[in-house]
């Protein structure tokens, strides 16, 4: 039932992918539900979601590893759900890695050209490339029992993109590594899409890692698309609360519109939304302390801080207005806040968003 | 083939065959179930006369029932010799490092898999040179020493899946090592125990090989049915054979139940 | 970490049983096998090769013996040509696994002897089988070679031996995981392509230890040829028993079972290094 707020693809390129009202239930479980989507050539999508969400479902329908209850898929304008996964053009990397142990590294990596029966020759050298491309050529002898989960996971990638497929699904591939491991290879991965040029769809439950990878990044509730956007758009336009919610902090403040004016508890702003009740989305960096500079539209209000966060370059101020109203206000670390501040922030800023009803 | 369809071969015969090897499994057990209520005895075809008349000989054959006592009496014994001695043994090779380890697992696991008559006829030249009469002592001994493998294989399985962390918890809560032995390690072995005892047992009762070398003057049921075969059929053996069945159907569904049991008891 | 005390209590006793009933008996069956048997029927304990010597020289003896290995290979082919499948169908396609392996195991529970008896009612002339053929006019008299044969101790061995092959297939199968045969086919390999490429590698070890246990067990087996096999199925743990019975001759029966025993050892070593090879964690 979600509206998609989506960004234009130039007419002048058909999508590569389009999933049009995919369903998909498990015996009475609906785990998709009308899905409408498309992955442009050359794009970095990022499927976003918790679990439950359906992420994984949609991944491996698109892979072929499940059939869709409803709804049909294409690829390049023709239709890809009706092909076995061994006929797809697409290549999966398995959030367990699914390296062959009984193969060698080299042998893994070779596996899809061997079967599409490639000379020699050229298998030999299309892996020796992969293994370039992701830094593993030492380990071409060696058993996957033998490496580590990071160099495994490398070697996953590699296997799938030696066959040059069109487009490239990752199910949450970094979420066995440590953080810093992760970071990494979250820039690895989106230098290596770059370079390739294929369009790659990601599955992951982490919001950050989603914001840093991708050029889109299509967000699923329960089995539906809650927002399709950029990482910008996405975070500065949230479209529902819970949208906002999940990727980054937020507040969201539920007050009545009357006469272009929305009031929530003690606090007021100008917005133009219709008469009726509304609810906005503040960002915790967008509430700042009271310096003059706010210019006269600027909202102030003045509240006693209850509890900081200390979270490096930033603190993160649990806030208490007038009216008992709690906020979360992030500002620039400093050794000792006292009792109550001034606070400021732009009515442009009080995003006003759809409520996230509960579904069934 | 479409999407999301089993992703292994569907061969079409996969299910017959499967049928025609539960069917071959299966012959003559049912055979010999059916042919135990036929009144022209073993043989012919179809069977006719439907009779409990067999069972009713059975009963009143006294030596059968020597027989069955005398095989209870020695799977008992035995079972309780393999567990003695096996499950110290699953624990020493799990645990304990010592010389000679490998040479003891293999000897201990060697009668799993070596032909019973070896173990059989190489323990009736330790009797004979230790003098010792053949009898049902000696038929204990072959067995418990012959079965103390199953016992340690099921033990030694259990302890694989042992949470070593319960162990070092009571360790670290003030338990010495044989409290830790009796209250934590031995109730999470129940399960393999009670397994290895029923395995043991059943086999036990089965048992020829081994006890063939080293029967005295009391028979137990297996070399009993066996002297009877040799004399001729007789339907009589299908009576008593579909009992052995009900019996040991009766255990394994037993066996099962306290599987599935204490699966869900088990707090991850 | 476990103490002295408790380490000892745990080795010793174990130790000193399979000491003195494992390692002695073996090592008196070694030395009996050296030994002879003099006119009288008492053993003469010098030492002599002798009893090898008529092993291999003995028509009887190394032809039953190798008769023995056939019929043992016999077993192991059709049991695994049977059990294989039947494990895979159970691993991949089953929708109640759990029953069907109970249905599995439930005929091992069933006394051998009981189930080789059965065999022996169905195969003779006046048994079950031939008069269901003459019955439906298949056949118009009994069929010879169904009993008293080799074939009659294949046929039988090979139904106790199934079930065991079955078992380490079946664990072996269940092993792999399902992702990678998703991942075979997201590379582009069809269901049998898979099959080939990444299951049935992946379940040699299985396949070794079932095709040990078949081998060994059915090449040491006295029942099922002297219940069945005739005069033409002997094999050679009958000979074995008669030498320790009615004919008499314990160093000769020594000697044979000690080969049998270096056989079956030198088997398992074979297998341990084959699974080994195969095995990749």
């Amino acid at each position: 039932m979600a509206t998609i707020s989506e960004l234009t693809t130039s007419a002048s390129t058909a999508p590569l992918l389009d999933i049009r009202n995919v369903a998909k239930s498990f015996g009475k479980n609906a785990v998709l539900r009308d899905i409408s989507l498309q992955v442009a050539e050359g794009e970095f999508l990022t499927i976003l979601g918790e679990s439950g969400s359906g992420k994984t479902t949609l991944l491996r329908i698109i892979a072929g590893f499940e059939a869709a209850t409803s709804g049909e898929i294409l690829m390049g304008g023709e239709r890809l759900d009706t092909l076995p996964p061994y006929r797809r053009r697409v290549n999966t990397v398995f959030q367990h890695y699914a390296l062959f142990p009984h193969l060698t590294v080299a042998e893994n990596v070779g596996y899809g050209l061997k079967i599409a029966r490639l000379p020699k020759q050229e298998v030999e050298s299309r892996v020796e490339h992969a293994l370039n491309m992701v830094k593993m050529t030492a380990y071409a002898a060696s058993k996957p029992s033998k490496i580590s989960g990071g160099q495994q996971q490398r070697i996953a990638l590699a296997r799938a993109l030696v066959n040059r497929p069109r487009l490239l699904l990752l199910d949450e591939p970094l979420s066995a590594l440590d953080a810093n491991l992760r970071r990494q290879m979250q820039v690895e991965l989106k230098s290596l899409q770059r370079e390739v040029g294929i369009s790659f769809v990601f599955v992951t439950h982490d919001q950050e890692e989603a914001m840093v990878m991708s050029d889109r990044i299509a967000l699923l509730r329960l089995g539906e698309l809650e927002q399709i956007a950029s990482p910008r758009e996405i975070y500065n336009r949230p479209a529902t609360a819970y949208t906002a919610q999940f990727i980054g902090h937020t507040n969201l403040l539920s007050g009545e519109v009357k006469d272009g004016i929305a009031r929530c508890q003690s606090l007021s702003w100008r917005t133009g939304l219709r008469d009726g009740s509304g609810l906005f989305s503040l960002r915790p960096e967008n509430i700042r302390l009271a310096d003059g500079t706010g210019g006269s539209a600027a909202v102030r209000f003045r509240g006693k801080i209850l509890r900081q966060a200390f979270h490096g370059a930033t603190e993160l101020l649990q806030i208490e207005c007038a009216g008992g109203l709690l906020l979360s206000v992030r500002a620039a670390s400093q050794e000792n806040w006292s009792g109550d501040v001034d606070l400021e922030f732009s009515p442009a800023d009080a995003i006003p968003v759809r409520a996230s009803e509960g579904r069934a | 083939m479409k999407a999301g369809e089993r992703n292994v071969p569907t061969s079409r015969w996969l299910p017959w065959h499967a049928i025609v090897v539960f069917g071959f499994l299966y012959l003559p057990i049912v055979t010999l179930i059916v042919y135990s209520f036929n009144g022209s005895g073993v043989g012919g075809f179809p069977p006719r006369d439907l009779t409990l008349n067999w069972y009713r000989i059975l009963f009143a054959d006294e030596a059968i029932w020597t027989s069955v006592l005398n095989s209870l009496l020695v799977a008992f014994a035995a079972m309780a010799i393999s567990l003695i001695f096996g499950i110290p043994a699953a624990l020493a090779l799990d645990r304990a490092n010592f010389p000679g380890k490998t040479l003891f697992r293999r000897l201990v696991l060697l009668p799993l898999i070596l032909p019973g008559i070896i173990t059989g006829l190489s323990l009736l030249m330790l009797f004979q040179a230790g003098e010792v009469k053949l009898s049902l002592l000696t038929i204990i001994l072959g067995h418990g020493t012959a079965l103390i493998s199953v016992a340690t294989t099921e033990v030694f399985a259990g302890l694989q899946k042992l949470d070593r962390a319960q162990e070092e918890a009571s360790l670290d809560l003030g338990a010495n090592y044989w409290q830790t032995f009796w209250h934590v390690t031995l109730p999470n072995l129940r399960l393999s125990i009670i397994g290895a005892a029923l395995l043991i047992f059943t086999l036990s009762m089965d048992e020829i090989a081994v006890s063939f070398f080293l029967i005295g003057r009391d028979n137990t049921l297996p070399l009993e049915i066996w002297g009877r075969l040799r004399r001729g059929i007789t339907p009589e053996i299908n009576a008593i054979s579909t009992i052995i069945f009900v019996f040991s159907l009766a255990a394994i569904v037993t066996w099962y139940r306290l599987r599935a049991k204490a699966e869900t008891e088990v707090v991850l | 970490m476990f103490s002295r005390a408790y380490r000892a209590a745990v080795t010793v006793p174990p130790l000193l049983w399979v000491a003195v009933f494992l390692l002695v008996p073996y090592a008196l069956l070694f030395c009996y096998s050296f030994w002879s048997v003099s006119s009288s029927q008492t053993i003469v304990h010098s030492w002599t090769l002798d009893n090898y010597r008529q092993l291999l020289q003995v028509n009887v003896y190394w032809q039953t013996l190798l008769r023995s290995m056939w019929i043992a290979a016999r077993v192991t082919v059709f049991s695994l040509l049977l059990g294989y499948p039947l494990a895979y169908f159970l691993s991949f396609h089953a929708k109640r696994k759990d029953l069907l392996y109970q249905l599995v195991i439930i005929p091992l529970w069933v006394s051998y002897l009981v189930r080789a008896y059965a065999w022996k009612t169905i195969l003779g002339s006046d048994g079950v089988l031939n008069t269901l053929l003459q019955y439906v006019h298949l056949t118009s008299h009994p069929l010879d070679f169904l009993l008293y044969s080799p074939f009659a101790v294949v046929l039988t061995l090979t139904h106790i031996y199934t079930p065991f092959t079955i078992l380490p297939i079946y664990a072996a199968l269940e092993h792999i995981p399902r992702n990678l045969v998703e991942a075979s086919h997201d590379l582009g390999a069809s269901p049998v392509q898979t099959f080939w490429r990444v299951i049935f590698p992946l379940s040699i070890p299985g396949v070794v230890a079932g095709a040990t246990f078949a081998f060994v067990l059915s090449l040491g087996d006295f029942l099922a040829p002297l219940l069945l096999g005739g005069p033409s199925g002997i094999m050679i743990s009958n000979i074995v028993v008669s030498l320790f019975g009615a004919a008499y001759n314990w160093p000769l029966g020594a000697a044979i079972s000690f080969c049998m025993l270096a056989l079956v050892l030198g088997l398992l070593f074979l297998s341990e290094s084959l699974e080994k090879k195969w095995s990749f964690r």
